[in-house]
């Protein structure tokens, strides 16, 4: 269970996070979702300690984020930030390989290379695995950093927005795999979402954040309502309930 | 890619024969232990720079960098230039060898980790800041340099740019001694460092989320780094040119070198093959120079030269994409 509780944080005297607390069972998919600005990223790179906690405190199981050992929490919890820019020029196999350090330490083994190949499967990159990552197309891209998340083998798994360059094909695929891997292989994943309509069709839970605060927590079909949008969005987007989804008209 | 390391180690190989046993005159008992001293004194340069280089690179993420623009071997030519001035040219040269190694090795080190003690202090680790301001320093300790080699007497000038370029001409045993053990330890930490350095090259995010904090890693391999230039420049001086420009190309030129032989992500291969070519030029090149064209011109001016086309064509084929 992730748990979050009363963490603020600053930016520059601005505040990103006001007293945000939550808990996070263990199992399903969560969706993080709010306006640009919201805090989203913030919170969910506080709980992968991207960044350092300011106030507040977070706990993943028993591990205490900030003061757990490292490798620990890496071995517990895998994030995708938001902006994976590689610096090193590799190839696609080697990338998602990489994913595998916690475990290895630089030296895999036959577990190691099994868990990359079925990475590999299950986002079909196996036909790309020798092409490097500047050669491949930003959808790819962002696939093969997925596949490296998941090749970390974590119970917990955070991504800032995955969808960012996917069509809609590799959007549905990835959504549809991260609620396969959520209900069958018992893993809990938070995604930080743009798209309500994605949030709505594939999330157990969504959470909607406005101003640094949480706004609405609750299943799809009770926190997507037109009043969220009108209050959270400020838009006026009508919202039409198809086979019990709410789905936003745009 | 053993093939590869296979052919490195042969050119190695066929340098070292070439530097010991082309144009030997004399007795080898003599010979031997003189030219294994300059031998050994090469390849340890050779495998600091090299390494040096490499891990400079990694933890900027940036691959035309290279340490000495930081302004190390501005530092180098600043303390000569300060102790010339200070105690005049017959000064200087009565200063027994041991002592000016220690003092070079202790300020370099110790001027190193206090710029960036000062940089990385507050968590505020930033790559961009600490090679910028090592840059402004460089400049700043240049100008020094150039402000005391003016006011200086016009033939103690002389002293110090002939011990300001990269000299293997005479090796002191004892200072060899001194710079092996501060640089193989060294040497071997970075070994050590061989997967972490694979994990921070990924950048600063992907490397905390693998566990692998990147500021713990920055921050021992910049010290590696120190130690390892420090070792380097005070056994040989700088292997750049004091005077001729902000950068040494040395380093820039054997890790694209080593990049280019045995294109590779995992340190585990980049560091040696980029050390064996540090050694291969280095070795390679003094034999070159020395024996086969008699050339008195220095070989850091050579590499200087090749460095420099080498790093406009770096540049430019980045522009274009």
């Amino acid at each position: 269970m992730i748990e979050v509780k009363g963490v603020s944080h600053d930016m520059r005297g601005q505040a990103i996070l006001r007293d945000v607390s939550l808990s996070l069972p263990r199992g399903g998919v969560t969706a993080l979702i709010g306006p640009n600005g919201a805090g989203k990223s913030t919170l969910l790179s506080l709980i992968a300690r991207l960044q350092r906690l300011q106030r507040g405190r977070i706990t993943v199981d028993d591990l205490t984020v900030g003061a757990c050992a490292d490798r620990d929490l890496a071995r517990l919890l895998a994030i995708m930030p938001q902006s994976s820019a590689i610096s090193a020029r590799l190839r696609v196999g080697e990338l998602v390989g990489m994913g595998r350090y916690p475990w290895h330490g630089g030296r895999p083994g036959a577990a190691d290379h099994a868990a990359v190949e079925a990475a590999l499967a299950q986002f079909d990159l196996t036909g790309l695995r020798h092409r490097f990552l500047d050669e491949i197309s930003g959808g790819q891209r962002q696939r093969a950093l997925v596949a490296m998340a998941c090749a970390q083998g974590t119970d917990y798994l955070l991504l800032d927005e995955p969808l960012n360059n996917l069509d809609i094909a590799a959007s549905r695929q990835l959504m549809a795999l991260l609620r396969h891997m959520a209900r069958d292989q018992g893993k809990s994943i938070v995604i930080v979402l743009h798209d309500i309509n994605y949030a709505a069709g594939f999330a157990d839970r969504v959470i909607a954040l406005a101003g640094g605060r949480i706004v609405a927590d609750g299943p799809p079909a009770e926190v997507i309502t037109p009043g969220l949008l009108r209050g959270v969005f400020d838009t006026d987007a009508r919202i039409s309930v198809i086979d019990g989804r709410p789905v936003v008209v745009v | 890619m053993t093939d590869r390391f296979v052919l490195l180690a042969g050119l190695l190989i066929l340098s070292i024969l070439g530097f010991m046993t082309l144009g030997a005159e004399g007795s080898w008992s003599f010979l031997l232990p003189f030219r294994g001293a300059k031998l050994a004194a090469l390849m340890l340069v050779g495998c600091c720079l090299a390494t040096a280089t490499v891990l400079f690179q990694t933890i900027t993420g940036n691959r035309i960098l290279t340490p000495s623009v930081m302004g190390f071997d501005a530092l180098y030519v600043l303390v000569l230039t300060a102790l010339v001035f200070g105690l005049g040219a017959a000064g200087y040269a009565a200063l027994p060898g041991p002592l000016l190694f220690s003092l070079n090795m202790g300020v370099m080190t110790g001027a190193g980790l206090l710029l960036f003690a000062l940089l990385m202090r507050g968590g505020r680790g930033d790559m961009v800041r600490l090679v910028l301001t090592g840059i402004v320093l460089g400049l700043l300790i240049r100008a020094l340099t150039t402000f005391l080699q003016r006011m200086i007497d016009p033939s103690e000038f002389q002293t110090i740019q002939s011990a300001s370029f990269a000299r293997f001409t005479f090796v002191d045993r004892r200072l060899l001694a001194a710079t092996a053990l501060a640089a193989l330890p060294a040497l071997a930490l970075a070994w050590r460092m061989r997967f972490r350095l694979d994990v921070l090259a990924l950048g600063t995010e992907a490397a905390t989320g693998l566990g692998e904090p990147p500021r713990r890693g920055q921050r021992q391999a910049l010290v590696l780094i120190c130690v390892l230039v420090a070792a380097a420049t005070a056994l040989a001086g700088p292997v750049s040119t004091g005077f001729a420009g902000p950068s040494s190309f040395f380093g820039l030129v054997v890790v694209s070198l080593a990049h280019l032989v045995t294109p590779s992500p995992r340190h585990a291969v980049l560091l040696p093959s980029a050390a064996l070519i540090a050694c291969i030029v280095l070795i390679g090149g003094q034999t070159v120079m020395e024996r086969l064209l008699h050339l008195a011109t220095p070989l850091p001016v050579v590499i200087e030269l090749l460095g420099g086309l080498l790093f406009l064509f770096l540049l430019l084929r980045k522009a274009h994409g």
